[in-house]
């Protein structure tokens, strides 16, 4: 089986603003691709290409074994797209919005109910509320009902949790795992970087380049680094010494805890609180620690 | 000088027959560094706005720097800053005249006005960046100076509604490094997140659920209170009720 989607030295400028470079990647059949990035990575420019919205400068792209510049119209049938600003008609209906997606794609609700009941189910109460009125939960499941009502191949979820509370997006992340047995093959973008542990495979994107490429578990398994947590009441001031601290290679924030870099590779965690107690930091507790996908996307960040 | 930049008793906002903000009640001190959480539609912005002066309570007391929310409302918006990831800075203006532009409306005086430019674009690496519009510059340097915007006539408590949305991980540490900035100097901040790591940085945090404040203390406590690992899952706890 070929990979459903294909992407060789793809290249989009705006003006002077280089907004993808030489991006190079493979969706696997049926698997949850998830594209990591901060906001003005290139995440939306790659979607768009990808959904023939928008043309590349260079480079090609395949979808399905279609091309994204010569066989558009094909694309546009078998893939859903969810933008990641909220696209639908305000002042229709929930029911008028969704039975007007699948109208147009030649087909109706009750087809393909199956597919999007999980989903359409928990809204179908309001199905005569505009879609206007719904709010950030709700108008995000209409959306993604609105998506999948031709039964897409391929969906497009551009950053779909954005500014979405961790309660919605971890009901929005169950959905697509739902989807994903359906046989869909998605590729969905998002900031947050705790999302990615949900993905098969990820990409790390950042100014328009592919930093990484990997399953987050063998991402976190590569990190060059040992890892150090400090545990500590007065982490704001033991993070500003360890950040003009000679031997630090990096030391960030990370929740209830910092996490610590050194530049000494083989370190171990006895020696490292031995040389930070001759420091008389205030009162401290130190351990190595397996790192997270976002400690792997900072040190990416700063080889970079 | 007052130590209660914001107090609410059973401040409530109704819109029709929808109560989105129901007798609330909390008092944030100064210099602190509150996190206001809740889920979508819990009714946080509602409550923001009542603080800021934008939108007139239904019952209830409240005050923001010693003034009151209901009869100084326009006193309340000088003592005040506000930024959020959706409106920050005005894009076809430059650095400089952005900056030029807020301390002009906040009434600072032109010789501090240049000062202050000059302090800022220097503190923020951005000398070389001055004449360049905002909209050329990338999102966490534009955030960073949103805040440095949001601040520069030195207000009470400023709001910060998620602030650091769509920001990359090192810049969103950069961001709370002048967030903590900020309160030592003796500036509270007020604000609003969905990544549950910062809600850690929060001096104490309150929960809002379904127009109600469900939890409210530091974030070692509440993970006590809960018996969870993470502030993550302190959120999941309350906001599935």
């Amino acid at each position: 089986m070929n990979p459903a989607i294909i992407i060789k030295d793809l290249y989009k400028n705006y003006g002077p603003i280089e907004a993808l470079r030489n991006i190079n990647l493979e969706i696997r059949d049926k698997e949850i691709f998830g594209l990591i990035g901060p906001d003005g990575a290139g995440k939306t420019s790659l979607f768009r290409i990808l959904t023939t919205l928008l043309l590349p400068d260079q480079g090609k792209a395949t979808v399905l074994d279609l091309d994204v510049v010569r066989d558009f119209k094909k694309i546009r049938k078998i893939i859903g797209y969810m933008p990641g600003r909220f696209s639908l008609y305000q002042d229709l209906s929930v029911e008028e919005n969704l039975s007007l997606f699948a109208a147009i794609f030649g087909t109706s609700i009750e087809e393909n109910y199956d597919l999007v009941k999980g989903i359409y189910s928990q809204i179908e109460p309001f199905k005569k509320r505009k879609a206007g009125n719904l709010s950030g939960g709700m108008k995000q499941k209409l959306a993604l009902s609105c998506a999948l009502i031709h039964r897409p191949e391929i969906l497009f979820l551009d950053e779909p949790t954005t500014g979405v509370d961790p309660v919605s997006r971890k009901e929005f992340w169950d959905m697509l795992r739902n989807l994903k047995d359906h046989g869909i093959t998605i590729l969905v973008s998002t900031p947050y970087m705790d999302e990615a542990n949900l993905c098969d495979r990820i990409g790390l994107i950042q100014n328009g380049m592919i930093l990484s490429i990997n399953t987050p578990e063998k991402l976190r398994s590569e990190y060059p680094n040992r890892l150090f947590a400090i545990q500590s009441e007065d982490k704001f001031d033991i993070l500003q010494r360890l950040k003009n601290a000679g031997n630090t290679h990096s030391v960030f924030s990370f929740g209830d805890e910092i996490h610590y870099v050194d530049d000494r590779l083989d370190i171990t965690a006895d020696q490292l609180e031995k040389m930070l107690r001759e420091l008389n930091l205030p009162e401290f507790k130190l351990e190595q620690i397996e790192p997270t996908v976002e400690d792997c996307f900072m040190e990416l960040l700063k080889q970079n | 000088m007052i130590e209660e930049i914001i107090t609410a008793r059973d401040l409530t906002k109704k819109f029709g027959d929808f109560t989105a903000v129901n007798r609330i009640s909390f008092e944030v001190k100064r210099g602190e560094i509150f996190g206001f959480l809740g889920a979508n539609g819990a009714g946080k912005t509602t409550a923001i706005k009542m603080f800021c002066g934008l939108l007139y309570p239904t019952s209830g007391q409240g005050s923001v720097a010693g003034l009151d929310i209901f009869t100084e409302r326009e006193k309340i918006k000088k003592r005040i800053g506000y930024m959020s990831q959706k409106f920050s800075l005005y894009e076809d203006l430059t650095v400089a005249e952005n900056i030029t532009f807020y301390a002009g409306i906040y009434g600072l005086q032109k010789k501090d006005i240049i000062e202050k430019r000059d302090e800022l674009t220097d503190k923020l690496g951005l000398g070389d960046f001055e004449n360049k519009l905002i909209s050329s510059l990338p999102l966490g340097w534009r955030q960073k100076l949103a805040f440095s915007v949001a601040i520069i006539h030195s207000p009470d408590i400023v709001f910060l509604d998620e602030p650091t949305g769509g920001v990359d991980p090192i810049t969103r540490r950069q961001f709370w490094d002048l967030i903590n900035e900020a309160a030592h100097s003796g500036v509270t901040i007020f604000v609003t997140t969905h990544y549950m790591d910062e809600a850690e940085y929060c001096d104490r945090i309150s929960m809002m659920v379904n127009g109600r404040i469900e939890a409210l203390g530091k974030p070692s406590q509440l993970k006590t209170d809960y018996n969870v690992e993470s502030m993550n899952d302190v959120f999941l706890k309350l906001a599935r009720g």
